[in-house]
């Protein structure tokens, strides 16, 4: 098989660059980490990975067509600040906004991807990401192709009011099409999946996946604790407490995802 | 309009939360005749939050859906202050797609602070039952009307929110989350929810206006009487619809909500 973790000598740093695991604090250097799927040796504390980084563990190299370039938020309510703020993200992040679609290739099979960055305003969810999503689902209906999401969001695009939470129902309804039309819908649950994305297409997945320790919720922790006047348990909401209430079929390790995806999709030409 | 000018939004929802304000019990009670409660999941218990059965309206059998908040101390525990778990949620889907079955219109009331935000509900799949809800009442192929009655917050006001028309009481609001809740995470401070109100257009005529909502029903001493010309004016259109035709509309209309900037290329490509 392909080896996983295709970096090329090109993208090592020359020089040793050593970064500081925010868990268990060790300092290890970038190349080690990167080489070890982006998960701490030490701890197995697993980094946030932008979409390209996601992209390069799963898709056969060279293979990502982005779709859906260049959609912006349109400031739909006149919300104080938030050109500004959004202005600030692009710029601080690179990215038009919290998503980015695609066509890739694994091991050989097409498929339609979705993938949510979570260092842009928390990965919320507006009109952008969800329209994203939408024409996603569309796609993959109309090239009869395999749809995953790579789910990650810190909740609601709060400035967008409530066009963001008609995102969820407008999301949900295209997935719901999607599957209907006999197509295979593979939901992967990172950190932190909460809010109105996990209520809606996070977890309407014909296969739902989820990272280790991944936070997965609809209501956050902080406001749970402040309703019920106590504090959670350790490990509530992660996705090995969620595994065993039934509600993911999988925890997959970063280093097994691409093969364990690709099996899933083999079954399913 | 003009009403408008003299009550602020913040005033619209202390109307909306007013004690006295009338509950779903109020509704039923004036607007259906022969109504039965049906009660739980078939899964795991009733959450009564949620109140479900079938009545008649204008002599046409019909479903009834919605939040309950109850009156008294007594009954706001009880009902849980109208914040449905997934059981409640199940609930509804399942008396959704009875009504399918039996090509019986839907009417769901919306009146809720919000989803649950419990341990228990969490660990029941909070998240997965929003979800289900918004994908299959997408494609149901009977006609759904929701009337936000109070307050229509979050994900748990749209989990019974996915109609072809969407009405709201002129002093009801519908939210992405507690004006509360949205300045203490916009700015840290609950304290600052009237100015949050200012922003965040809740309110029915600004909703209408940014054409998320499709009628907004007056209050005062007709309001029961407004509330049945609205449902039957509006029911009798959507009967005249064919099945398939009544859930493509339904997916219509939230498809085309929130409108995003494209760059011109795209369109071209
Ligand atoms: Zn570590």
């Amino acid at each position: 098989m392909e080896k996983q973790n295709n970096i090329s000598a090109s993208e090592r740093s020359t020089k040793e660059e050593l970064i500081e695991c925010p868990r268990c604090h060790a300092m290890i250097d970038a190349d080690i980490i990167r080489d070890n799927f982006k998960v701490c040796p030490e701890c197995n504390h697993y980094y946030t990975l932008s979409p390209k980084s996601r992209l390069r563990m799963l898709a056969d190299r060279k293979s990502f067509k982005e779709l859906d370039k260049g959609l912006r938020a349109v400031n739909l309510l006149d919300f104080p600040d938030y050109e500004d703020k959004l202005a600030k993200a692009r710029a601080k992040s690179g990215l038009d906004d919290a998503i980015m679609t695609g066509i890739i290739k694994i091991d050989g099979i097409k498929v339609a991807i979705g993938v949510m960055d979570t260092r842009f305003l928390m990965a919320s969810m507006g009109t952008v990401v969800g329209e994203k999503i939408t024409r996603l689902a569309e796609y993959a209906q109309k090239h009869n192709l395999p749809l995953i999401m790579v789910c990650a969001s810190g909740g609601a695009r709060m400035q967008e009011g409530l066009f963001s939470l008609m995102q969820m129902s407008k999301t949900s309804a295209a997935i719901k099409r999607f599957k209907d039309a006999g197509g295979l819908y593979i939901s992967l649950l990172t950190n932190p999946t909460t809010g109105g994305v996990s209520a809606s297409f996070a977890f309407l997945g014909d296969i739902i996946l989820a990272e280790p320790e991944a936070l997965i919720c609809f209501a956050g922790p902080r406001v749970i604790e402040q309703t019920i006047g106590k504090k959670l348990p350790d490990g509530f909401q992660k996705a090995e407490f969620l595994l065993e209430h039934g509600m993911v079929d999988m925890i997959v390790r970063r280093d097994e995802l691409k093969s364990t995806i690709s099996r899933i999709l083999k079954m399913h030409k | 309009m003009s009403n408008d000018k003299r009550v602020t939004p913040y005033d619209r929802v202390k109307l909306a939360r007013d004690k006295d304000r009338p509950g779903i019990e109020d509704y039923i009670e004036a607007l259906f005749d022969g109504f039965m409660e049906f009660h739980g999941d078939r899964l795991f218990r009733d959450d009564p939050s949620i109140v479900a059965g079938i009545g008649y309206f204008h002599k046409i059998p019909v479903t009834v859906i919605g939040h309950r908040k109850g009156k008294t101390l007594e009954e706001h525990m009880a009902y849980n202050f109208g914040m449905a778990s997934p059981e409640g949620y199940r609930k509804s889907l399942r008396l959704m797609k009875q009504a399918e079955k039996f090509n019986r219109p839907i009417i769901t009331i919306i009146d809720t602070p919000g989803a649950y935000p419990g341990m228990e509900a969490e660990a029941n799949g909070q998240a997965a039952a929003i979800a289900e809800n918004l994908a299959e009442m997408s494609a149901l192929k009977v006609p759904v009307i929701a009337i936000v009655t109070g307050e229509g917050n979050s994900g748990g006001a749209l989990a019974i929110g996915v109609a072809n028309k969407v009405l709201m009481l002129e002093n009801s609001i519908y939210c992405i989350l507690s004006p509360e809740g949205f300045a203490s995470i916009l700015w840290k401070d609950s304290n600052r929810a009237p100015e949050a109100c200012e922003v965040m257009r809740i309110t029915a005529h600004e909703l209408q206006e940014l054409g998320l909502v499709d009628e907004v029903i007056p209050e005062g001493s007709r309001l029961f009487k407004n509330m049945d010309n609205v449902i039957y004016k509006e029911l009798k259109k959507l009967m005249k619809m064919s099945p398939d035709k009544l859930a493509k509309d339904r997916y219509n209309k939230f498809r085309v909500m929130g409108e995003v900037f494209e760059p011109k290329k795209n369109r071209e490509e």
